[in-house]
């Protein structure tokens, strides 16, 4: 399993009802369901992917975040909403942060950091609009339309009030590498954050 | 005669009549003593009956759903495209069951039928049936075949209201629910279009208040009429428009009123086809069915909390330019159950057939129902 889901699957408790935006092909969720005994639901709107969530008996519905949003979930009914990799790829990051803190108790988001030294280094040398292992399109044809660095996201959870209780930084191949976590604007490719509105005891 | 049938069908398949003496008692409050169900069955029960799929037909369905009853017929069985070796209901791995509903006109006991007490069929004497009726006669047929629980209850439109209505009324008995362009309920213009099929069927002259095999004549006019309409919501503008445009019959306008337009002389023909095949007093059984179904009114319109008895898993599939039954009726069900905390996966499958399309075996429709059946079979061990 990849590091990055290795690290996301040990903050989901044993049973937890989860929700998944962009669920891809839903080897989290049946992860979690085979090993965590987890309940939820994954949404997404590519059919390859919705097609293999269905045969692998990953209750997925297709659902689009950007248009429909999460109205159709009431509040607190997940102990978990997840978002790997997509929270860069929808419309407005911010709402999506919001819905799903009001859909669940606690929001395990991950995106790729902007600020990572590679795409600083294409910008600032070449000039050109960085790529990366992370981000491995074309300025034109990207899925990925809002995005941002540790720093950005973590002033985002600040201005809105959400805490963040733990945040942990891996490379372009998910590995948590020291230096990732010393310089993690700087070193970490990918940030994995957990985050929530509840009140740290 | 074809020399063969295509490999990827169930191929010959006969009808059988099921007798139950066992009274049943109906939501209208009316008791049949006796009743026949006509069904047939594709593929092989497995020695503990764990294989089993139950097909629920739609308003004009039966139990023909696949293969052929003749080397002679011009079409399969009306879901031949979904059922059959390799298909997504594949007749390699499930035992398929088909039946004919109660109140039907193919065999089924139903207001064509003998009425015992009278001698004459029953006509407007048939209790009017409801999906749960039909849902409590389908699973004593299931105790008859020796199904304790269904690997899967499928059904579209009408029929995906019968498998969520088994997920009701049989929570234990079934591990999954297929609704397809299904709905938690009729909506006013649904039950308009049902009116105004009804009213054709009721206001001719032939129908002589339900009694018209005593008359030894039927109300063709009405019944093609009322399925000319119904046919109408079948389609989509779109899908209209492909098959028929705007072309004439003939090269010009003639000014008056026969069937000049493709479309006019398809819809004439189709229902007059219908009316020598099909009952008028079951196609207002059938209508009234519809129209009646709604299984959150008993839970105060909480379609979630009527939910609450549910235990198997569910897929509901909707298709984009179904105005029947638009993919937003079936979201509601969808969001229902994920209020309820179900199981459901759902998926709108883009298909320009208007209602039909779940008819038509379009390549994400069968992949979605392959793969989820796939599964299922896994499941059960077929």
């Amino acid at each position: 399993m990849r590091p990055d889901l290795q690290i996301i699957q040990q903050w989901v408790q044993p049973g937890d009802h989860v929700l998944d935006l962009g669920c891809g092909n839903g080897t989290l969720l049946d992860f979690l369901q085979r090993e965590r005994g987890a309940t939820g639901f994954g949404l997404e709107i590519n059919p390859d992917h919705i097609t293999t969530c269905m045969s692998r008996g990953v209750s997925v519905i297709e659902q689009n975040l950007d248009t429909q949003g999460l109205d159709n979930f009431d509040d607190g009914m997940f102990d978990v909403v997840l978002m790997t990799q997509a929270l860069q790829a929808v419309r407005r990051p911010d709402k999506v942060i919001e819905e799903m803190l009001r859909v669940g108790r606690e929001g395990i988001v991950t995106f790729p950091n902007f600020a990572h030294w590679r795409l600083r280094w294409g910008l600032t040398l070449k000039g050109r609009m960085p790529e990366s292992d992370a981000l491995p399109y074309k300025w034109y044809n990207t899925p990925n339309i809002r995005l941002c660095t540790f720093k950005d996201f973590e002033a985002l959870c600040r201005q809105k009030g959400i805490q963040v209780k733990s945040r942990r930084v891996v490379d372009g191949q998910h590995q948590n590498s020291w230096l990732a976590r010393l310089w993690p604007n700087l070193l970490g490719e990918i940030a994995i954050y957990r985050i929530t509105r509840e009140q740290s005891k | 005669m074809p020399d063969s049938l295509p490999s990827d069908s169930v191929g010959l398949v006969s009808p059988r009549t099921i007798p139950f003496d066992e009274p049943i008692e109906l939501a209208c409050g009316q008791t049949l003593d006796r009743y026949d169900l006509v069904i047939e069955t594709y593929g092989t029960l497995k020695a503990d009956a764990s294989n089993a799929i139950l097909i629920c037909h739609a308003l004009s369905g039966h139990h023909h759903a696949a293969g052929y009853h003749t080397m002679d017929d011009r079409k399969p069985g009306w879901w031949d495209s979904c059922i059959g070796p390799g298909k997504p209901i594949d007749t390699d791995r499930f035992f398929v069951v088909s039946l004919n509903n109660l109140g039907g006109c193919h065999g089924s006991t139903g207001p064509n039928s003998t009425n015992p007490n009278t001698g004459k069929p029953y006509g407007p004497d048939f209790p009017v049936i409801t999906v749960a009726d039909w849902v409590k006669s389908q699973a004593r047929l299931a105790d008859h075949l020796g199904i304790e629980q269904w690997a899967a209850v499928v059904g579209g439109s009408l029929g995906g209201m019968q498998a969520l209505q088994w997920s009701l009324d049989y929570p234990d008995r079934l591990r999954h629910a297929l609704v397809i362009a299904s709905t938690p309920r009729l909506s006013a213009q649904n039950i308009a279009f049902n009116e105004v099929a009804r009213q054709a069927i009721i206001s001719d002259r032939e129908f002589h208040d339900g009694r018209y095999y005593d008359f030894e004549t039927l109300p063709r006019r009405g019944l093609m009429l009322a399925r000319m309409v119904g046919h109408i919501t079948y389609l989509s503008d779109a899908s209209m428009g492909e098959k028929f445009g705007r072309e004439l019959r003939d090269t010009a306008n003639k000014f008056g009123f026969d069937a000049e337009f493709q479309v006019e002389s398809y819809l004439r023909y189709q229902g007059e086809r219908f009316s020598e095949s099909f009952d008028a007093n079951t196609y207002l059984l059938m209508t009234r069915a519809l129209d009646y179904f709604d299984p959150a009114h008993a839970a105060g319109g909480d379609l979630a909390k009527a939910l609450a008895p549910a235990q198997c898993e569910f897929l509901v599939l909707s298709f984009s330019t179904d105005w029947r039954f638009i993919p937003a009726r079936s979201e509601e069900i969808v969001n229902a159950m994920i209020l309820a905390r179900k199981k459901v996966s759902y998926a709108e499958i883009d298909a320009p057939w208007g209602h039909d399309a779940f008819l038509i075996p379009t390549p994400r429709y069968t992949d979605i129902f392959t793969a989820y059946l796939d599964r299922v079979a896994r499941e059960v061990g077929a």
